[in-house]
Formats: C-alpha cells, sequence, structure tokens
C-alpha cells in the first residue's frame, strides 16, 4: 500500500491519543512510527530518527520552538516546513479543527503527505469524540446520583412516593425550562443548607 | 453576552498578562457597551493564533509587535495579511539569568541596578572569561523569533560589544516554562514578560538584571493583529472594538483598578495566577534577586503614553531588527510591506469621535525624547515619552537605510 515507507514522528503528550494515531498509521502500512510525548531533548531525537512527516496536536506549548527549530538549518539536517496544501484551504481547515497539525521534508510529494495527515485528523476526531462521550457518560452517572438523592429528600420531607417525587422534579424542570439534574442540584443544596439532617 | 449585539467579534489570546486590555474589554463590559459580542480564546502557541487568524477562527487576537509584520513579509507557514490598528502596551519584560551566570556578572563589575550598560558589560566580560577557559556558549531564550524580547534582546547585547548569534545560543521557550529551564539548567538566562522573571526571583533561582524599559524607554510589546480581509469587509466593527479598547485600556491604567483587574486576569480561563505574583507588572515594583528591590519609571504602560497608538516607527523599528538579524532581506517591496502593516489611520478614525488626545505624527522619531514631553495633538493634552534607547541610538525612520547600514558596519568591525 505504501511504496517506500515514511518516516513518521508523532509528537503528542496525551499518550493515548498518541497510540490511537500510532495504531492507525500502522494499519496503514506506516512501519516506521516513532512516538514521543515529552520534547526534551528532540533536537537529538530528529536527527537520530530523520522524520519525513511530524505529526504535533496543537495543544502543546512547545510549537513555537519547534517550528524555529525547523527553520534552522544547523539544528535539523534536512529543512522541515509547514504542511499546507494551499490549493486545499478545507484540509487545513479540517486539522485546525481536528487539533492537529503537520510538518514535512522538503520536497516531499503532496499526495505523499495528504494521506497521513488524513489519518492523523480523522482519528484526532475520533479521540476527541470518545473523550466527550466519556464525559458525558460521567455527567449523566452524576447527575443521576443527584436525582435520587434529591427524590429521597422530598420523599422524605413531603411524604411522597418514589414516582410522584420524581414527576415533581421533572415537572418543576419543565415550568422553569431547566434540566432536571440542575433542579435536583439546587433542592439537595438548599436541603444542605436548611438543615443537614434532613440530608441523612 | 448579549444576544442582539450589533457585532460578533471572536479574539484570541495567550495567557499573559498583557492580553489584559483586550480581556478586560470583554470581561468588564467595555466591548458590550460598544454593541460588541466579544468572544474570546485562550491560545497555547503563537503558532495555534497564526493559524487560526489564517482559516478565519479569528477575526483579530493578542499578538507579538512584530508578529503581523513577519506573517506579511511570508516568513510565516499559513501566513494571512494582518494589519495593526491597536497596541495593548509599551514595556513589561525582563532579562532574567541564573544564579551562577549572576555570580560571574558580579565578578566582573555588575551591580543590581537594572542599569543595561554596566549588566552588559559585566556579561560580555564572563562571556570572554568562558570563551578562553574553552565553556561551552551561554544559552539564552525568547518566546518566539519574531519577537520583541528577541530583538531587544538582541539589541542589548550587540550594543554591549556581544554578538549574539556567535557567542550566545539563543533558543525558543514557551513563557510558562522559562523559570523552570533556568532551574534546571538547560538554559542561563531569558527574556520574556512578566510574571515569569518575578517567578524565577521568587523561587531563588534567578537574577533580574535589566529590563525592557531600561534598554528602550516607552517601547513597543504586544498589538492586535487584525485579518485584514475582516477588517476591510466590518470598518464598523473594527471601529466600535477600537473604542472599547480604548476605554479598557484607560480602565487598565488606573491604579483604582489593579486590585479588579488583577482578579479577573487570576481567572483559570485567563492567567490564571494568583493576584499577588501580577503585581509587580501593575506597580513597576521590582525584586531582583538576592534582596534587592528597585521601582521602576514605566515598567509597564498598557495606556499612558499614547501607548496604544500603533506608530509606524514602532514597526519600522522591527522591520530594521528583522533585517539586522537575517530574517528578512531589505529591499523596497519588504519596507513597503512593514510600512503598511501598522495602521494610526483605523486608530485615528475610531477615536476621533470620542474627542480624546491623539497623535497628529503616524511615526515618530526613536529616541529622540530624552524627557516626557507634551506634544502636539488633536483633543486633549498628550505626553510622550522618554523614548531612549539605552546607548544614546536615535532610530529615524526616515532614515532608513543609513540605521540599517550603520548596524551592519558596526558588526562587520567587531
Amino acid at each position: 500500500m505504501v511504496r517506500s515507507s515514511l518516516a513518521v514522528l508523532v509528537i503528542d503528550e496525551n499518550r493515548i491519543r498518541a497510540s490511537i494515531i500510532e495504531a492507525g498509521l500502522r494499519e496503514a502500512g506506516h512501519e516506521r512510527v516513532t512516538v514521543i510525548h515529552d520534547v526534551t531533548g528532540i533536537a537529538r531525537r530528529i536527527a537520530e530518527i530523520e522524520p519525513d512527516v511530524i505529526v504535533i496536536d496543537l495543544e502543546n506549548p512547545n510549537r513555537d520552538m519547534l517550528e524555529n527549530m525547523f527553520q534552522l538549518s544547523r539544528a535539523v539536517k534536512r529543512p522541515i516546513a509547514m504542511f499546507v496544501d494551499r490549493s486545499d484551504q478545507a484540509s487545513i481547515e479540517a486539522a485546525v479543527d481536528a487539533g492537529v497539525s503537520a510538518y514535512v521534508v522538503d520536497g516531499l510529494r503532496q499526495e505523499r503527505v495528504k494521506p497521513i495527515l488524513d489519518m492523523a485528523v480523522s482519528r484526532f476526531n475520533a479521540f476527541s469524540r470518545m473523550a466527550r462521550e466519556l464525559e458525558e457518560a460521567r455527567s449523566e452517572l452524576e447527575s443521576r446520583k443527584v436525582i435520587d438523592r434529591a427524590k429521597g429528600i422530598l420523599m422524605k420531607s413531603r411524604g411522597l412516593t418514589e414516582e410522584a417525587a420524581y414527576t415533581l422534579l421533572r415537572k418543576t424542570a419543565m415550568n422553569q425550562n431547566r434540566k432536571i439534574g440542575d433542579i435536583a442540584q439546587s433542592l439537595v443544596t438548599a436541603a444542605g443548607l436548611l438543615g443537614p439532617a434532613e440530608d441523612e | 453576552m448579549s444576544m442582539g449585539a450589533e457585532h460578533q467579534i471572536t479574539a484570541g489570546f495567550m495567557p499573559l498578562f498583557d492580553s489584559a486590555v483586550l480581556v478586560a474589554a470583554g470581561e468588564l463590559g467595555f466591548a458590550a457597551r460598544e454593541g460588541i459580542d466579544l468572544t474570546l480564546h485562550r491560545e497555547t502557541s503563537w503558532a495555534n493564533i497564526r493559524d487560526r487568524i489564517a482559516i478565519g477562527h479569528f477575526h483579530l487576537a493578542h499578538m507579538l509587535g512584530p508578529m503581523p509584520l513577519a506573517c506579511n513579509l511570508g516568513l510565516t507557514p499559513l501566513a494571512s495579511e494582518t494589519i495593526v490598528p491597536f497596541s495593548l502596551g509599551l514595556g513589561g519584560n525582563c532579562v532574567t539569568i541564573s544564579n551562577a551566570v549572576w555570580a560571574g556578572m558580579t565578578a566582573h563589575g555588575a551591580a543590581p541596578d537594572l542599569d543595561p550598560a554596566r549588566a552588559g558589560a559585566a556579561l560580555g566580560a564572563l562571556i570572554r572569561e568562558r570563551a578562553a577557559a574553552g565553556h561551552d556558549p551561554l544559552r539564552f531564550a525568547v518566546v518566539h523569533p519574531h519577537s520583541g524580547h528577541n530583538y531587544e534582546l538582541r539589541y542589548w547585547l550587540a550594543a554591549c560589544g556581544i554578538d549574539p548569534t556567535l557567542e550566545i545560543e539563543i533558543v525558543i521557550v514557551p513563557p510558562p516554562f522559562m523559570a523552570d529551564a533556568l532551574a534546571t539548567g538547560r538554559i542561563d538566562g531569558y527574556c520574556v514578560g512578566e510574571p515569569w522573571n518575578s517567578a524565577a526571583v521568587a523561587a531563588g533561582t534567578g537574577h533580574i538584571v535589566t529590563v525592557k524599559a531600561q534598554i528602550w524607554r516607552n517601547s513597543p510589546e504586544k498589538v492586535i493583529g487584525v485579518r485584514k480581509a475582516w477588517a476591510e469587509q466590518s470598518p464598523e466593527a473594527l471601529a466600535a472594538l477600537l473604542r472599547a479598547l480604548h476605554h479598557s485600556a484607560r480602565w487598565c491604567q488606573d491604579p483604582a483598578n489593579h486590585g479588579e483587574l488583577a482578579n479577573v486576569m487570576a481567572q483559570p480561563g485567563f492567567l490564571g495566577l494568583p493576584p499577588a505574583v501580577q503585581m509587580p507588572i501593575l506597580t513597576g515594583h521590582l525584586r531582583l534577586g538576592g534582596g534587592a528591590e528597585l521601582d521602576i519609571d514605566d515598567f509597564f504602560l498598557p495606556f499612558d503614553k499614547a501607548a496604544n497608538f500603533p506608530w509606524k516607527s514602532h514597526a519600522l523599528w522591527f522591520y530594521t531588527q528583522m533585517v539586522r538579524w537575517g530574517h528578512v532581506a531589505h529591499t523596497p517591496e519588504n519596507l513597503a510591506i512593514a510600512r503598511d502593516c501598522y495602521r494610526p489611520d483605523l486608530y485615528r478614525s475610531a477615536l476621533k469621535p470620542l474627542g480624546v488626545a491623539l497623535p497628529g505624527a503616524n511615526s515618530k522619531v526613536e529616541g529622540a525624547l530624552r524627557v516626557a514631553t507634551a506634544v502636539g495633538a488633536t483633543g486633549a493634552g498628550l505626553v510622550l515619552g522618554p523614548d531612549g534607547f539605552f546607548d544614546g541610538q536615535i532610530f529615524d525612520p526616515d532614515e532608513i537605510d543609513a540605521y540599517i547600514a550603520a548596524q551592519k558596519s558596526a558588526r562587520a568591525e567587531a
């Protein structure tokens, strides 16, 4: 699938995301993939690896340092430039949106690099989606716990059944155009303020 | 955030104190009062800011003064035409060195007085002593190649007879990592904005040896860089924003507001550092290390002394230093690009309705004012300067060729 294999260097402080990208590149037939999490001593590593393509996440505050290093010929053996396909504004936007950027050695043809950048973009997006879903699941769980506590408070203080307590929370949320979890949280907070004994 | 705002503006900033005027414009309602819904995005590198301006994510951003020039001169990938209609302040940087270098400098006559000439002479003597002993060159860090930090550090060293390209090494380190890199010995010194100098002093790992405000009094630092295409499409939105920034800057300068400003900047979404560490930049009272303390005149000005006026002479001085250090070739085309980048005309037309003091000229002879001077301006009185370079040199923007040639021959003779 890949003619002569390109050396790819992935710089990402996020180990999970880096390994997802590495796996993707290997699946696509790239044998020479190196992952670096910490940029300390990176000039020496780049001299050793002689990467054709460098993929870096945009959260990395060392991008300015790396770009400067790439421009100094004595720091790296081969000049490295940002991968900018002028004919394809959409792919640049997609990369920045996904939070990734790529640098390539001078003279490498665009069509050999583009699939690597596309792969990184799609893996970055997949990782973000996964992280978002995880966060949603976590906050869902949190909010379910709070709703249970709010129901308990209502059942105890107003003598309601569990179902009636839940209905009351839901109705209040609908009337106030707020989330049921928010209403439950307000109730738990208020109950805590009014009488800690109520909650236990 | 008002839904019915007349203008929607998205701006990027780096978590540095000199983004304060932009941050306060959003947080304290100055933008809203001008009918602007201002959305601020915190970024992690200047490269990200450049990229997001280029692809249109940001209309404008907090930028290093020379950065828009570098974009327009094609020195960066993903460059897009960027103009500067507003400056975010004057001064604010320091040069900090390790305890070991300070010990070496004091042996050669350095004193904790921040005097650039005295500190430079001591550093030069130390550098020659180290070279004679066969030690590696000292390594200094700046935040970006196209930054006021890089150019003022080089200017200071060169004026003290030190060649910054041959006798020391200059590397790039992000501001929040500077103090740590110094403490662990990866670098020997750095030039950066506050609070990253005071941070090393507080940790007992560094000494402040001189400050931007003494290398070049009242000199330019950060600016508002605006995507030119957007500025041309939305002149009213831009003018409204410049008025909001003007009111914000005036508020930031007032000592009565410093406590509140420090609290705003302390929020995790902005600078995210305790108010106490922001006090040196606000008061100009610095601890230098080893128990020494000094009050510095005009250490950082977000508003006074026409701090927000985008002087073309500031942009042109940056251009001469880009030429001096081989970042760009001096050609009539490049000079024209540098001349067109800063836009005092846009500043003036936006602020004219406010009846405030506006400089009448677009450029000034930098280094000509030895003392604070009231100058001819429209509206109320305006005080400028002093704007002197520590070595007494003058930069006349009408004599650029001579300035560039003089610096070139000084280097050849050294």
